[in-house]
């Protein structure tokens, strides 16, 4: 079956791109290169941008400079209809008057491809839901019209499929359902995906690359792993996921390390996990990396970041974690996840403790603060 | 019999009440299809079939069982009967052609210009602060036989020296349309206002050129709107009287049905001839708008 439908997905590559709408530059200047086959994910808040690139690679706008290669095909002055692209569209544009089947086969008509009908029920076949053909798409759940509007775009077999933030729209539970079809489906017919959302768990989940955008530019791209374990930005490090951010002037330099000093604390990290090694500098710590400690600081090492005592403000319970928030005098408010594995220290409000990491969880930023306030 | 009590109350506080209130809700519609559709009706039918007074003036008849009235006046006034169904195919089909343009710019191409919109929305309706009658009144004095339009086609030979604008089909069925484009064009911007933009995205994504795009996506969503506006226009201009008249743009070649129907009331006085063509009218209406309707499978509009 899916072999039927595997056709090689194509390059894509966005070359000094830059959108204006009037009165504001929704991207400013990408470049973008996405190889063939692969699942990516373009992430970030809302107007960052990432709608208005997908738009400009399916030809519904037109950059205002720059270039979109498709297969090494420059599409730029191509309109939609004639781009090898689909999109599955966040509120999926179903045609309410044709039947499922009838949606899923409209491609393939206008194309004028041999035989579309069987074409289109094999379609319906990879989402599961051909026993649904001849019913109109008002009649269908959420979900089940998430898979037409996947299958409509995926039976035209393009170089390219893109995708608009189609999981918005469903529950957390069928969200997490579709995220896994999804990634099968792309696994097994092998297109190149570029897919939108605002959702990080979502994009880490899914793709194969990420990319970070904010206020019109790629603050960071890369596997989801790397984006997590090493942000550059402050941005990136507090979009995707939580992050402890100090900022001081470096104090001590050696070969392999960067200590700044933040309000008399020594916070060390790896040379190789700094973009910046010189003047003010920010450096940062994930919640479940740093453990505190009540009663003593732990002994002092060289491997190791120290801050502290400070003052148990807030203790949250999130099932699989505790959520500590402490304040430290002078350095400011810091978050500890803890397991829940029913060892965790007993501590309650107002308790004094000492956080700890080790140097080589910490990670050295690029900015001292972020430019857009919608990370937490 | 204390059971037989609760079945009582049961029974009242469900069906029986429920029924009540339903017939009271309905009783001021009732009333008034009564007065104003069932009496004048049932008086149109009765006048239709009546029987002139032996021996009796002008205008006088007698209720009668005149069945030959239908027959007599159909085949007396038959020209005129196919004439105003044509005019009103031809004039309903010429305010679609025109109105669907204005009324797709209005809705989607200036959705997101709300100023522009309500301006030519106002527009579009701005022929309304005038009686038609005195619309209709200029348009015959821009086609009357001195007028700079008739000299100019004249002076350039399109016109031969002997012709009249006035009183041709092609000047009456200009008037039709005219007078009825704003019931064309409204209930189609109604209908493509809530059209979403994003299937006809969704349209060229899948490879549909624009024009495709529209016959496949925008005007089979838009057939409600057609449906409503042609029954809008069709029915009214089926029995117009003013545009066709000699008063106005037309002559006794352009007579339509309202022309006769109003002779035969005002003037002839053969009131059973009147009613017989008013019924008769009526019927083809309803027998034209219920197939039309079937077919574009819009039901839910009668």
């Amino acid at each position: 079956m899916a072999t039927e439908f595997v056709a090689r997905g194509a390059d894509l590559e966005l070359v000094g791109i830059r959108k204006e709408f009037p009165g504001f530059v929704a991207i400013e200047d990408l470049d973008l290169k996405i190889p063939a086959g692969e699942f990516f994910a373009l992430l970030g808040p809302s107007g960052c941008g990432k709608t208005t690139t997908l738009r400009l690679v399916a030809g519904l706008d037109s950059p205002t400079k720059g270039k979109i290669l498709i297969g090494n095909k420059d599409v730029t002055a191509d309109k939609p209809h004639e781009r090898p692209v689909n999109t599955v569209f966040q509120n999926y544009a179903l045609f309410p008057h044709m039947s499922v089947l009838e949606n899923v086969a409209f491609g393939l008509k206008q194309r004028k491809v041999s035989d579309p009908m069987p074409k289109a029920v094999d379609a319906l076949k990879l989402v599961e839901l051909e026993h649904l053909a001849q019913r109109r798409p008002t009649q269908l759940s959420g979900g089940q019209q998430q898979r037409v509007a996947l299958a409509r775009a995926l039976v035209n077999r393009p170089s390219l499929l893109l995708l608009d933030e189609p999981l918005g729209a469903l529950d957390l539970k069928l969200r997490r359902q579709m995220q896994v079809e999804l990634k099968v489906i792309q696994m097994e017919v092998g297109l190149t995906f570029l897919h939108v959302t605002h959702d990080q768990e979502e994009a880490m989940d899914m793709a194969d690359t990420v990319a970070v955008m904010n206020k019109g530019r790629i603050e960071q791209m890369g596997a989801p792993e790397a984006l997590y374990e090493r942000p550059k930005t402050i941005f990136v490090s507090k979009f995707l996921g939580q992050s402890n951010i100090f900022v001081g002037d470096v104090a001590e330099t050696n070969a392999d390390s960067v200590s700044i000093n933040v309000a008399g604390s020594k916070i060390t990290v790896p040379t190789k996990r700094a973009e910046k090694t010189t003047g003010k500098i920010a450096i940062g710590v994930r919640p479940e990396k740093a453990t505190f400690h009540e009663d003593q600081a732990p002994a002092a090492s060289a491997d190791l970041n120290i801050i502290g005592p400070g003052e148990i403000i807030d203790i949250r319970f999130t099932g699989v974690s505790n959520q500590y928030l402490i304040d430290i005098p002078q350095i400011g408010k810091v978050t500890v996840f803890a397991q829940n594995v029913g060892k965790s220290p007993v501590t309650e409000l107002g308790a004094k403790v000492w956080v700890s990491w080790k140097v080589e969880h910490s990670f050295g930023l690029s900015d001292l603060s972020a430019d857009n306030g919608e990370g937490k | 019999m204390a059971q037989l009590a609760t079945r009582a109350k049961i029974s009242a506080a469900g069906q029986p009440k429920k029924s009540r209130i339903v017939l009271l809700l309905l009783l001021p519609g009732m009333i008034y299809l009564g007065l104003f559709f069932i009496t004048p009706f049932v008086s149109l039918v009765m006048t239709s079939l009546q029987a002139p007074v032996l021996g009796g003036g002008i205008g006088e008849y007698q209720p009668g069982f005149e069945i030959g009235n239908y027959a007599f006046v159909t085949g007396e006034y038959l020209e005129q009967i196919v004439r105003a169904f044509i005019y009103a195919t031809v004039a309903t089909l010429l305010a679609l052609a025109f109105s669907y343009p204005i009324a797709y710019f209005i809705a989607v191409k200036a959705r997101n210009y709300p100023i522009l919109q309500g301006l030519m929305l106002t527009l579009v309706i701005a022929p309304f602060f005038i009686s038609f009658l005195l619309r209709t009144f200029a348009w015959k004095e821009i086609f009357g036989q001195d007028s700079w339009l008739s000299t100019l086609l004249r002076d350039t030979s399109i016109m031969a020296q002997d012709e009249f604008l006035l009183g041709t089909p092609m000047v009456v069925i200009f008037g039709l349309t005219y007078n009825f484009i704003p019931f064309m064009t409204l209930p189609l911007y109604t209908n493509l206002e809530r059209l979403d933009t994003a299937l006809l995205e969704a349209g060229s994504d899948l490879y549909a050129k624009p024009a495709s795009t529209f016959w496949k996506v925008t005007f089979p969503l838009s057939i409600p709107g057609i449906t409503s506006g042609t029954l809008l226009t069709f029915i009214p201009i089926a029995g117009d009287y003013v545009t066709a008249s000699r008063s106005f743009l037309g002559s006794p070649n352009t007579a339509m049905l309202g022309n006769v129907i109003e002779s035969n009331f005002l003037r002839i006085q053969d009131y059973p001839s009147a009613s017989a063509l008013s019924v008769m009218l009526m019927a083809a209406i309803v027998v034209l708008v219920s197939i039309y309707v079937r077919r574009t499978g819009t039901e839910d509009l009668l």
